[in-house]
């Protein structure tokens, strides 16, 4: 065998599997359409999306997801807001401020705190935040948006935190000692100069934290409530979409519209998802010029 | 006036962790003359000149010892704020650091934080320091687009200029020109011909052409010593150590 006709093996080879994971998101996608663009047979997008009422197992059925949907918006937004200010400020202590030995207990540690199982942190939601809230707030459930936002939001910061916390260290040395030089102290030189040269990788970690909170199924599932309704208050429950899909699927024979309409509700989700994920994108791509003097 | 000495170094030794980078410097640097340090690579020319301005203090496991006097204070005194020090002592790096904003916030950052902010002063200062490096011709258009939009030449000089916008007494350079070519690194010699009149200059450089050219008196490193300090037109003629006129005739480094 040449040496050449070795490479050319190689290299086909390397193709074919890059290809696999291409072609599964593909069928995937393509299954997901299969399944769920019948129920626009029976309701229009337009009812299906902005309609209030999700009664899927009634006769006759009503399939408006517009609840689902207020309620993976809600979560999420909550999330972030308690998510964003976390994660960013200990990226911006653990790359700029941390002595090294605290940056080195602290980086993994978050690290960490991303591997622990969604189900985990749900079963903390329930057991123990739940009846937290419950008892101090004196409410009818535990299970509920604040509670929801939260766990979801421990989840968003370690995304966060790491991207950010990339961002942050790629910014030049000379920058910062350009700042420093000037007399600019360490908080001037953070503020002015290092956040607003990682702001695009900032942003792309926030919207990455985002997607996950919104994709993210177990924890709504166990601590979000489950009611398909408009919530009217922090504290009602709710049922974002991945949570319904995941608690209906069982149910649903299949087939039936109520599945087809689980599967519509799925690819309102993918596209969430995927819009999060260009925007992403194009942020980081478009502040991309930020680099030190190029001659 | 001509010959104060505006910093002197007292036996400074300086340690990275373990490494001892610098052995028993003791140099005084004359106020309104241009002083170049020459050396090879590694010999503690660079780690000198960003002793003088605390810059070193930003290294983590680095140790000074000695006193670095500027007019008469020791900078490394813990009353000092190095922030003040910076202030009167600017720096031009290696390569050109503008910061990603427009011209005019690259010039006013430094005068912003030190509590500048009618915008009419600012702007005066923004034409003052431009022309005193040379740029404002160029740019005066421009004021409000990227730095990073300039050739390197030009950010080079924007970085002089915002050195220049702090009023500081000295100006610290670390091979200024070695990312340059030889049209801008000739603009900024020139430049440096200008500023002396006014500041004092301290370069290092691993040109010694440039050497010969832009400086009054030239210190010779080597292996963390001072090995030679004389006028520059004495080390580049009739140097007292051999290891100096090994090193400028190319024999070695």
């Amino acid at each position: 065998m040449t040496r050449t006709f070795k490479e050319q093996i190689i290299k086909r080879v390397f193709f074919l599997f890059a290809c696999v994971s291409v072609l599964i998101l593909g069928l995937i996608v393509a299954f997901l359409f299969r399944e769920g663009l019948p129920i626009f047979g029976i309701v229009s997008v337009r009812e299906f999306l902005f309609g209030h009422e999700w009664y899927p197992t009634f006769d006759p059925p009503s399939f408006g997801i517009w609840p689902l949907i207020v309620g993976s918006f809600i979560v999420t937004f909550f999330a972030t807001l308690i998510a964003v200010p976390l994660g960013v400020l200990s990226a911006i202590y653990i790359s700029e401020i941390a002595p090294p030995a605290i940056k080195e207990i602290a980086k993994p540690v978050i690290e960490l705190l991303a591997g622990l199982p969604s189900v985990v942190l749900g079963f903390f939601g329930m057991v123990v935040l739940a009846p937290w809230l419950q008892d101090t707030f004196d409410l009818p459930t535990g299970l509920n948006i604040v509670n929801a936002s939260i766990m979801l939001a421990l989840m968003a910061i370690p995304t966060i935190s790491s991207i950010s916390e990339d961002a942050l260290y790629s910014v030049p040395r000379e920058f910062k000692e350009a700042s420093y030089a000037l007399g600019a102290t360490t908080s001037e030189t953070i503020l002015r100069v290092i956040v607003p040269s990682a702001l695009s990788g900032i942003s792309t970690a926030v919207i990455l934290g985002m997607a996950r909170a919104i994709g993210e199924t177990m924890v709504v599932l166990m601590v979000a409530g489950g009611a398909a309704a408009v919530p009217e208050s922090l504290f009602d429950s709710v049922r974002p979409m991945p949570a319904s899909i995941a608690a209906e699927m069982g149910e649903a024979p299949f087939r039936s519209d109520h599945y087809h309409a689980l599967f519509a509700t799925g690819i309102v989700l993918f596209f969430l998802t995927l819009a999060f994920n260009l925007v992403a994108d194009y942020i980081s791509h478009k502040f991309k010029e930020v680099g030190s003097g190029t001659l | 006036m001509e010959d104060k000495v505006i910093i002197r170094t007292k036996n400074v030794n300086f340690f990275y962790g373990g490494f001892k980078a610098l052995t028993d410097i003791s140099m005084d640097f004359q106020s309104r003359h241009v002083t170049a340090l020459i050396g090879p690579s590694g010999c503690g020319k660079s780690t000198l000149l960003r002793l003088l301005n605390r810059m070193n203090d930003l290294i983590d496991g680095t140790r000074v010892e000695g006193q670095v006097l500027f007019e008469g204070v020791d900078i490394y005194d813990p009353k000092v704020d190095p922030v003040d020090i910076r202030r009167r002592i600017g720096m031009v790096f290696q390569k050109p650091n503008p910061f990603p904003k427009s011209i005019f916030n690259n010039i006013t950052y430094g005068p912003k934080l030190a509590g500048m902010t009618r915008r009419s002063d600012l702007e005066e200062l923004t034409e003052w320091s431009l022309k005193q490096a040379v740029l404002w011709d160029e740019v005066k258009d421009i004021l409000g687009q990227s730095a990073m939009m300039l050739s390197g030449g030009q950010q080079q000089r924007l970085c002089i200029a915002r050195a220049l916008a702090m009023k500081p007494d000295v100006l610290l350079m670390d091979e200024p020109t070695s990312a340059l070519d030889p049209i801008s690194t000739a603009k900024i010699e020139e430049l440096i011909q200008d500023l002396k009149k006014q500041y004092t200059i301290i370069i290092v450089t691993h040109n010694m052409q440039q050497a010969a050219r832009v400086s009054d008196k030239t210190g010779f490193f080597y292996l963390g010593k001072l090995i030679e300090y004389d006028e520059t037109e004495t080390i580049f003629t009739r140097p007292h150590v051999r290891q100096t006129e090994d090193y400028i005739t190319g024999r070695f480094g």
